[in-house]
């Protein structure tokens, strides 16, 4: 019994990690899906970035050649950027005055 | 058609100061356009000046000069009132010429 | 670059929450004032250079670059430009009018008046939007706010009014003096992954560098456009200069002659006000 449990253990690990490992084009789809959507919003607000937009491109082009694993790591830092460049949006809504000559 | 070449030369003492600006896309070959084709190569080889018949300033050029190019030189020599000629020959055989009194 | 941009966020979030806003939230807009203070900003920052000088950008940062600068405008590569900016402006459109007859003064000697406030419409009005409307009204297709012919044309009608001190009018319309505001807030709002203002470079740094460039003051920085840059090859118009700029900080540009261009170039041109137009100008 004392010999079953690491095993178990590590087997479960393994199950685990393959589950993670085994990236879907599901998952892909939702990650751009999010991406997508924060940079609109980032549209709305006046200030999209450069490369939030070609690193949505990069994760759409690995999505095309199959490789979904590098698409979603793609779709994530795209959404990061996006929301870096609200945030960025809505804290200048008055940070800008710290800059103003007065 | 209005030439390509503005040049104005100036007589102080015994030297005489050339500036020219040549119009001119001078396309060295290497760049590509918005669709990924290459601008082919257009430019400038020889650039030459001449006073009293004889050569005093005479340019080799390739694809490296930038577009619209600007000399500045001066040369021994050169009176006020004298003719300053200048022509130019680009690689696709097209000329252009022009004249200007030294002041 | 994950961990980066995550750290980035964590601390704009962080920013947001530990700010808190200026108790007088609601400040009265004194362009007067802001001139004033802006003015004196760079006069007292640069004691040796005259108010006029500042027209001229990086070359009055720098005395390598002046004394280029002098020789190069004794033959200046924005001689075609303004030649063929000439002749379009004295081509009459295909129905007979021309451009003369959509501006005061037949067009001549007028540049400095522009950015202006239409009260009629509420916005503001510059002189490239002004150049494309009377193409409009007159059947002829706009031209692109970004390519030659308009830099062309712009040079043109600057370089008819070089000397005349800039001259921009805020009438007494809140819908103005919002629309300059707005141009202001632009100025020193921060975009772009790379978090630059227009102020982080032209009030921040002038005459320091940006990689190998001499940054300008914001004093006068509109005075000599449109510009023939080294770096384009090329005459380029106020429109190409401030979608260039927005993504080369990794900001993705609006439309020419979108609202907060226009608000900027109002704002900017205003704060200018007596300095002498310089157009067309060169720069690296």
């Amino acid at each position: 019994m004392s010999l079953l449990k690491p095993l178990l253990a590590s087997f479960l690990l393994i199950a685990g990690s393959a589950c993670a490992f085994a990236a879907s084009e599901a998952d892909y789809k939702a990650a751009y899906a999010a991406a997508e959507a924060a940079n609109k919003e980032a549209g709305k607000l006046r200030n999209q970035w450069t490369t939030t937009a070609s690193t949505l491109a990069a994760a759409k082009k690995a999505a095309d050649a199959g490789d979904f694993d590098k698409a979603i790591e793609a779709s994530k830092e795209a959404e990061a950027l996006a929301k870096a460049s609200i945030y960025q949006a809505t804290s200048e809504k008055q940070l800008w005055k710290d800059l103003e000559i007065r | 058609m209005a030439s390509t070449i503005r040049v104005r030369a100036t007589s102080s003492g015994d030297t005489t100061e050339v500036q020219a600006l040549i119009q001119h896309p001078m396309d060295s070959g290497f760049v590509k356009d918005a669709k990924g084709e290459i601008i082919p190569a257009h430019f400038i080889q020889q650039l030459t000046f001449e006073y009293d018949g004889k050569p005093v300033f005479v340019a080799d050029w390739g694809g490296g000069v930038s577009k619209d190019p600007y000399v500045k030189f001066a040369f021994k020599g050169g009176k006020k009132g004298d003719d300053l000629k200048v022509s130019w020959v680009d690689n696709k055989g097209a000329t252009d010429t022009t004249t200007a009194k030294i002041v | 670059m994950r961990p980066a941009i995550h750290i980035v966020s964590a601390a704009f979030a962080l920013a947001m929450l530990a700010l808190t806003p200026p108790a007088t939230a609601a400040e009265k807009i004194d362009p007067v004032a802001d001139a004033k203070a802006f003015q004196k900003f760079f006069t007292d920052k640069f004691p040796k250079l005259k108010p006029e000088d500042f027209v001229t950008g990086p070359y009055s940062m720098n005395e390598d670059l002046h004394r280029q600068w002098v020789e190069k405008e004794q033959f200046p590569p924005y001689e075609f430009s303004l030649e063929m900016g000439k002749e379009m402006f004295s081509t009459p459109f295909k129905n007979g009018k021309s451009y003369a007859d959509c501006f005061p003064n037949k067009g001549i000697g007028i540049r400095q008046n522009y950015p202006y406030f239409d009260d009629k419409e509420g916005k503001v009005i510059t002189l490239e939007l002004a150049l494309n409307r009377c193409r409009e009204t007159n059947g002829e297709p706009p031209l692109s706010y970004v390519k030659d012919e308009m830099a062309a044309l712009t040079a043109y009608m600057a370089y008819t009014s070089r000397g005349k001190p800039f001259d921009i009018k805020i009438p007494n319309d809140p819908r103005a003096l919002e629309a300059y505001q707005q141009g202001k807030e632009y100025f020193y709002t921060r975009r772009g992954q790379f978090n630059f203002s227009c102020a982080t470079c032209h009030v921040q740094s002038p005459g320091e560098r940006i990689r190998a460039e001499v940054l300008a003051p914001g004093l006068g920085i509109l005075n000599a456009m449109p510009i023939y840059r080294s770096e384009w090859s090329g005459m380029g118009t106020t429109s190409r200069r401030f979608t260039t700029c927005n993504s080369q900080i990794r900001g993705v540009p609006l439309n020419p002659q979108d609202d907060e261009y226009r608000n900027l170039e109002y704002y900017l041109s205003y704060v200018s006000n007596g300095l002498p137009i310089s157009g067309p100008g060169a720069r690296p």
